[in-house]
């Protein structure tokens, strides 16, 4: 059953179409990655996705629910991570936690257990009372995720979550990934890695403003004939 | 005293309160070299840039550029260096051709002066010369933050980051561009935290909590990797890295796109060992290969090393 | 440099929101003082107290209530209850004429009136004893027609509450002031503070410009535009609020360049101290404009505050500069009587440039 369902999407801005006729669909449980050259207008979509602006016209489902005129719904059931949205550094570990799950309403019964549960995977809970600028970049986005996820969301976006970070916390990251999939939350991701893309169930590429592929890693490379994702994103954009 | 050094730095370290940016770190760049620094976001890449551009002072050792020293003569310096700091520092506000021409003006030359050095890259965006630079796309960001940089002709490029957040097909088109200007004879200092594009460079420092963990070309930094490599595949990946973890004698297992790296504690292990284990674990379609470890690999057991002391 | 200056007013002119705090602040803040100011006067309530009751008193009496700015009010009935009227705040002023008014007129040349007016709201007072003045004067000028000799009315206003009239025009030079110092120190501090936060700066530092042409190079153009922004100022409180210039406008205009200087300097000195726009916002809001409303003299009366306010207020730029836009303006005085005042200013432009070069760091952190 999909979990975001996207008909012919167009956004424009005056003139400029920032999002041309997008069609496609994203199954619950996916790890669905987004890619697209800088300016092909990925941003905007992911924009719409969220329910922080409005499509000009055609229909996006999201959790069930329309982000045309239901995007405080929407939101409710998303979870959302960028590599520029950072946590507050001048709180704890645990205030952050509690600060991001009193935003979604959750008890503080239930902040408690979910914080505890991720910690407890991330294997900082004696962490728990450091100041968050403390901590090393890495560890600052293994938290950043786990707070996008505190309210068990239908959905998680997640806009370059590893921009700039080593490369041995950067397969952590993804193997947290995994885990989150396989609890049943859907991943949607962007990344300027192409080796990442080949950890998603299917990736669709942007070009111009629409949607040029969209299939798994592995047949995206049979059809164009090439080693892995990367050479398949330089085709494309060349093309 | 090699005369062929553009850069030579000593013990460099610099401290911010408690925090070690930078360890006591060495190094030196060849004249007209095409020299990477690579590692990931908090290594110390931009202090240390900051400092080989006089925009800092370290609190121990010392770094000359072109045989200027960067505190004591950095008013000599500064007119010899081009530098594109993080984030394409550009006027927003400005079109492209206004920021060119600004930044041409700030060392007193103008854009015609120097035209033949940044024509190849300057090319591309003149069309959108009339463009405010805050609506051009990342590349082209990219692209006008370069030929700032390049304008007056600077002896020593440093470039911190000119690829991050910038999308694989403008990451590539740079680093041509950058093969151009080593042509012309600039010596140039680039940061990067793509592993990948270590290969672009003559020579590479990994760079990691502020210390060098090895320099040298890219293929010498590859053939540094002392263990055997793998590259296992099969059909559920993320179960096959969980059971890869438990394998007797694995090292490491990291996801690499389609496959898992797999190295291993003792050299003489047959890889039929691997797919027989696998196969008892249930996994279909395994694959193994042996494999040459790209400079990411090498990054990784670097850092394993440096945790295992 | 003229890249650098021409760079800056690209900057200036392409943010609109820039240019509505450069331009719009002055237009509207003036206009509101001059339009809070205008509608206070009209139908104010006055009593009159006539001892002489003849034609002529009649006639002023007439004159004066014709002329739309007061309406008569009879809460008075005699000379001991102005002051409990006044307390009521049901009367604003109060004239009385003299006995025999028409006849001293005729016999002596001269008779007086009394004009009494409640200056605890003194802008009010001030304007309506020199209404009444003007009306009276006007009289006068009808009397005279046929007569061969001089005659004179004396109006002779008394301020009750406030007798000095301490913050009577008072505030066309506060406005001044404050504007200049604000969109000045807060304009330039900010431009700084960008080229930090944008990340520019670093290439600029590590360009062979000198400290000096950095700063040079962003202030001049806000020099030209304070100094564009000081003569509308002085323009609307000249056409629209009617506020004099009765000394040398040269001397004004050379002071307000000096000031405009030394608000520059100031917020060079802020930004040197600030890493963002915002805080550099926050500096220029809480450091200049507060203490520039506050302690200078433009809102209380600097001789009624308490002993160390007083003292800090010397520290304080604008309360030399009010001093100075007042003498000018109002008293019409020379040079030779605000050359202290002059001084202090230049002094203190001195200060904050030197502090500014010192502490404009030639590196990063």
């Amino acid at each position: 059953m999909p979990i975001i369902e996207v008909q012919n999407l167009v956004k424009k801005f005056g003139s400029f179409v920032a999002n041309d006729n997008l069609t496609f669909s994203v199954d619950a449980g996916e790890i669905y990655g987004f890619l697209g050259a800088n300016g092909a207008g990925k941003t905007t979509a992911m924009k719409i996705l969220c329910g922080l602006s409005a499509p000009t016209s055609g229909k996006v489902m999201v959790a069930g629910y329309d982000v045309s005129h239901q995007s405080e719904m929407v939101k409710k059931r998303i979870g959302y991570m960028s590599q520029r949205f950072s946590l507050f550094d001048d709180l704890s570990v645990w205030e952050n936690f509690q600060f991001f799950g009193g935003i979604y309403g959750l008890p503080s019964a239930k902040i408690k257990q979910r914080t505890s549960e991720l910690l407890g995977r991330l294997g900082l809970e004696s962490e728990k009372k450091q100041l968050l600028g403390s901590l090393p970049l890495g560890w600052k986005q293994k938290l950043a995720f786990s707070v996008a996820i505190i309210h068990e969301p239908y959905i998680v976006f997640l806009d370059e979550p590893t921009g700039g970070v080593d490369p041995i916390t950067r397969r952590q990251f993804w193997e947290i990934i995994y885990e989150t999939a396989n609890q049943g939350i859907t991943v949607f991701v962007t990344t300027h890695y192409m080796d990442e893309a080949e950890y998603c169930n299917r990736i669709s590429i942007m070009a111009d403003g629409k949607i040029v592929a969209l299939d798994t890693p592995a047949n995206l490379k049979i059809k164009y004939n090439a080693a892995n994702i990367e050479e398949v994103f330089l085709k494309i954009a060349r093309s | 005293m090699p005369t062929n050094s553009s850069i030579i730095a000593c013990n460099i370290t610099k401290r911010y309160g408690e925090k070690l940016a930078l360890d006591a770190i060495s190094f030196d760049v060849q004249k007209g070299e095409l020299f990477g620094f690579i590692g990931p976001d908090g290594a110390g890449k931009t202090s240390l840039f900051r400092i080989i551009t006089t925009l800092l002072i370290p609190d121990n050792g010392s770094i000359t550029v072109e045989g200027l020293d960067t505190v004591k003569d950095y008013v000599k310096l500064r007119k010899i260096l081009g530098y594109m700091p993080g984030k394409f520092s550009l006027y927003q506000d400005l079109t492209v051709e206004e920021n060119l021409r600004f930044f041409a003006g700030i060392f007193k030359t103008t854009p015609e002066a120097n035209y033949n050095l940044v024509k190849d890259i300057y090319s591309q965006i003149e069309p959108f010369k009339n463009r405010k630079a805050g609506k051009l796309s990342g590349g082209m960001k990219q692209k006008l933050a370069l030929s700032c940089a390049l304008i007056h002709k600077p002896e020593v490029l440093i470039l911190d980051e000119p690829t991050t957040g910038v999308d694989a097909v403008s990451r590539i088109e740079f680093w041509e561009m950058l093969a151009k200007l080593r042509a012309n004879g600039i010596t140039i200092v680039v940061s990067t935290p793509y592993m990948d594009e270590a290969s672009r460079c003559d020579r590479v420092a990994l760079i990691q909590n502020g210390s060098i963990m090895d320099i040298a070309t890219p293929e010498g930094i590859r053939s540094n990797y002392k263990r055997d490599l793998w590259a296992v595949k099969a059909y559920d990946i993320y179960r096959l890295l969980i059971d890869l973890r438990k394998f007797k004698s694995t090292w490491t297992a990291f996801p690499f796109g389609e496959n898992i790296h797999l190295s291993l504690k003792n050299e003489n292990t047959n890889p039929s060992e691997i797919v027989a284990y696998l196969q008892a674990a249930g996994h279909q379609n395994v694959q193994v290969s042996k494999i040459e470890p790209s400079v990411e690999d090498c990054f990784m057991e670097l850092m394993q090393g440096v945790k295992s002391e | 440099m003229k890249g650098f200056i021409i760079k800056e007013f690209y900057h200036i002119f392409r943010d609109f929101r820039s240019m509505i705090v450069l331009f719009g602040m002055p237009v509207v803040q003036v206009l509101l003082f001059g339009f809070a100011l205008s509608t206070e006067v009209k139908n104010a309530p006055v009593a009159i107290i006539d001892h002489s009751n003849d034609q002529v008193t009649r006639a002023i009496t007439s004159k004066l209530l014709s002329s739309g700015f007061f309406i008569l009010s009879d809460e008075v009935h005699g000379e001991d209850h102005i002051e409990e009227v006044f307390r009521h705040g049901k009367v604003k002023e109060v004239i009385i004429f003299e006995s025999n008014f028409a006849s001293n007129l005729e016999k002596d040349r001269q008779a007086a009136i009394q004009v009494i007016a409640d200056a605890s709201d003194p802008n009010t007072a001030n304007l309506l004893v020199n209404y009444t003045s003007a009306i009276v004067a006007d009289y006068q000028q009808e009397y005279m027609k046929g007569l061969s000799l001089p005659v004179a009315i004396t109006t002779e206003s008394q301020m009750m509450y406030n007798p000095a009239l301490k913050s009577v025009f008072m505030f066309v030079p506060g406005v001044i002031t404050i504007l200049l110092m604000l969109i000045t120190a807060m304009m330039t501090s900010i431009s700084i503070a960008r080229e930090k936060e944008m990340g520019t700066m670093e290439i600029l530092l590590v360009s062979p410009m000198r400290p000096m042409q950095i700063i040079a190079g962003k202030v001049i153009p806000y020099v030209l535009l304070a100094f564009a922004n000081a003569v509308t100022i002085l323009l609307l409180s000249y056409f629209v609020l009617g506020m004099p210039v009765k000394g040398s406008l040269l001397l004004m205009l050379a002071e307000s360049l000096l000031f405009i200087v030394m608000a520059l300097s100031l917020g060079i000195f802020i930004s040197t101290v600030s890493k963002s726009q915002q805080m550099a916002m926050m500096l220029s809001m809480f450091a200049l404009m507060l203490p520039t409303i506050l302690l200078s003299g433009f809102i209380f009366p600097i001789e009624n505050m308490p002993l160390p306010l007083q003292l800090i207020s010397n520290i304080m730029p604008p309360r030399w500069f009010i001093i100075i836009v007042k003498s000018i303006m109002i008293k019409g005085l020379g040079f030779q009587y605000i050359w202290k005042e002059t001084l202090i200013i230049a002094g203190m432009t001195l200060f904050f440039i030197a502090l500014s070069v010192k502490k404009f760091k030639i590196r990063l952190e």
